[in-house]
C-alpha cells in the first residue's frame, strides 16, 4: 500500500475542534523551530498529557480481599514475602 | 503506583465453573496449534501483561498501531500483537466461531473470532522495524508468519507448563508484592544479558530515586550467541544475593520473544512494566536494538511522542569504567581520556568467557563471572 494511501487513512481518523484564532496564532508562534509540525499536533500532544493526568494513580484496593490473600500466600511460598 | 495501561488490569482467565463447561465442548470446536511465541502472547494477554488488550489485534488496531503507534482508541501501543495462520487454514473458520488455541505444552485457550484479514508483511516490517532487510531478526520473523491474521478476544482455560515457576509473577502478583513492600515508586529494568558492573551502576543509580527496583529479564526465543535464560537468571541471583538489599530489589521474568524493534519496542517494554506496577523504566543506549539498524538514542527520543504513556523513562548514556576516576563514569561525568577507560562491551565480555578467562572485576562481579565461566556453553546455540 502506498504512503499516500496511509496518509489518507491517518487523515480520516481526525476530527475538527475550534479554538480562538488569536490562540491558534500564539500556538503557531510557539511551535516554530520545535519538533511539532502543526498546531493540531501540538494541541493533540497537550490534550493527551492533560487527559491522562487525572488517571494516573492506582485505586487503593484494586483487587478483592480473596484474590489478595491468595496472591500473598503464593508470594510467601515463593519467598517474596516473609 | 500507576494504574495499568488503559486504566484496568485485564484478566482473561476462565473461572473454574466456566472451565468445566468449556471442557465439555472443546472437541467440537475448531483447533489451532500455536507456536511458542504465540503461547507467550496468549498468556500475556490473559494475565494482564498486555493490558488493555483482551485478545489479538483486529485490522483496525493493527492499522492504528502501524500508522499512529496507538490502538484504535488512542491508547499508546507500538508492537502489533497478531495471530497468524496459514491462508488455507483460514478458509475453515468463520467470524463468530469459537476456536480452541492449544499447544502440546499444556496451553489451552478459546478465542472468539471477530475478524479474518490479510496484511502486507513488507509494509508491516517497514513500519515496525523501519526496515525490510531480512538480516534483521524481527523482520525475518515477520516473513515467516502465515498469510492470514485472525483477531478476537481470548479466554485462557489452562496455562502452559513453565520453567522458573519462582520467577513467573503476573502483574496482579507484582502489584500486590510492591504494595506489601511499601513501594510507591518502582523502576523497571529490562534485560537479556547477565549483569556487568555498568548494569549494576545504572540500576543502583535509578534505585536511589525510587523505592524499589524490578529486574525483569526477558525469557524466550533469542538470537544464536545470546546468553541462555538459565544463565541470566542464575547470574542475577548471584548479584542480588551479594550486592542488593533484599527489601529493595525483586526479580521476575517476562515470557516474551524479543522483536528487536528498537524505539518501538522500548515503548512497548515501558507499557508492559507499567502493567507490572512500575512507575519508572530504565532506557539505556540502543534499547531493544540489534546491529546498526537504529540510532543509539532513538529508543530514548521516541518517548517525546507519548505524553500520555503513564510511566516515566529514566535515560542513561553509555557507561565505562575509568581507571583514573576509580569507578563507573560516563561522558558527562569523566574528564579523562579514552585510554583510561575500560568499556563494558558485550562482545568483549563474550570473548573472554569463550576463552574461559574471567572478566576483570572492574567489568563484572567475580561471583557472576565465575558462575558463567563454569558453564561449558552459556550461550544459545540453536
Amino acid at each position: 500500500m502506498s504512503e499516500k494511501k496511509d496518509e489518507e487513512k491517518k487523515r480520516k481518523k481526525f476530527t475538527t475542534v475550534s479554538i480562538p484564532t488569536p490562540l491558534f496564532r500564539k500556538v503557531e508562534e510557539r511551535i516554530k523551530d520545535t519538533g511539532f509540525t502543526s498546531v493540531s499536533s501540538y494541541v493533540t500532544y497537550v490534550l493527551r498529557e492533560i487527559v491522562t493526568e487525572g488517571e494516573k494513580e492506582e485505586e487503593e484496593h484494586p483487587f478483592s480481599e480473596e484474590d489478595e490473600e491468595r496472591v500473598k500466600e503464593r508470594l510467601r511460598r515463593l519467598g517474596y514475602l516473609e | 503506583m500507576p494504574r495499568p495501561h488503559g486504566g484496568q488490569l485485564i484478566n482473561r482467565s476462565l473461572k473454574k465453573s466456566e472451565k468445566a463447561k468449556m471442557f465439555e465442548q472443546i472437541n467440537e470446536l475448531p483447533q489451532i496449534e500455536l507456536r511458542s511465541d504465540l503461547i507467550n502472547d496468549v498468556e500475556n494477554i490473559a494475565n494482564g501483561v498486555f493490558s488493555p488488550l483482551e485478545g489479538f489485534f483486529n485490522q483496525n488496531d493493527l492499522e492504528s498501531c502501524l500508522l499512529e503507534k496507538r490502538l484504535s482508541n488512542d491508547i499508546p501501543w507500538t508492537i502489533p500483537i497478531i495471530l497468524d495462520i496459514p491462508e488455507e487454514r483460514s478458509k475453515d473458520i468463520q467470524e463468530d466461531d469459537e476456536i480452541i488455541l492449544h499447544n502440546n505444552n499444556g496451553l489451552l485457550a478459546v478465542m472468539k473470532l471477530e475478524e479474518k484479514y490479510n496484511s502486507d508483511k513488507k509494509r508491516l516490517a517497514q513500519y515496525v522495524f523501519g526496515t525490510t532487510d531480512t538480516n534483521h531478526p524481527g523482520v525475518a520473523r515477520v516473513f515467516t508468519l502465515g498469510d492470514s491474521f485472525i483477531g478476537g478476544k481470548i479466554e485462557l482455560i489452562s496455562e502452559a507448563k513453565r520453567l522458573y515457576e519462582k520467577y513467573n509473577l503476573k502483574p496482579m502478583e507484582t502489584r500486590i508484592l510492591f504494595k506489601e513492600k511499601g513501594w510507591r515508586t518502582v523502576v523497571g529494568f529490562q534485560t537479556r544479558n547477565p549483569p556487568h558492573i555498568g548494569h549494576e551502576y545504572v540500576q543502583k543509580t535509578a534505585l536511589t530515586f525510587v523505592d524499589g527496583i524490578f529486574i525483569n529479564p526477558v525469557i524466550g526465543k533469542k538470537k544464536i550467541g545470546d546468553f541462555r535464560d538459565d544463565i541470566i537468571l542464575a547470574s542475577y541471583e548471584e548479584l542480588m544475593k551479594h550486592y542488593y538489599l533484599k527489601e529493595r530489589a525483586v526479580m521476575s521474568i517476562l515470557n516474551f520473544d524479543m522483536r528487536y524493534a528498537g524505539p518501538r519496542e522500548a515503548i512497548f517494554h515501558a507499557i508492559v512494566r507499567k502493567n507490572f506496577g512500575c512507575s519508572h523504566i530504565i532506557i539505556g543506549r540502543d534499547h531493544a536494538g540489534v546491529g546498526n539498524y537504529y540510532d543509539p538514542y532513538a529508543a530514548q527520543d521516541i518517548f517525546e511522542e507519548f505524553p500520555d504513556l503513564g510511566i516515566f523513562p529514566i535515560f542513561f548514556k553509555s557507561f565505562f569504567y575509568c581507571k583514573r576516576c576509580g569507578g563507573v563514569a560516563n561522558e558527562k561525568t569523566c574528564p579523562h581520556s579514552e585510554t583510561d577507560h575500560i568499556s563494558f562491551s558485550g562482545t568483549q565480555i563474550r570473548k573472554l568467557i569463550c576463552d574461559k578467562e574471567l572478566p576483570p572485576e572492574e567489568i563484572m562481579r567475580p561471583e557472576v563471572a565465575k558462575l558463567i565461566i563454569c558453564e561449558e556453553n552459556p550461550f544459545v546455540s540453536e
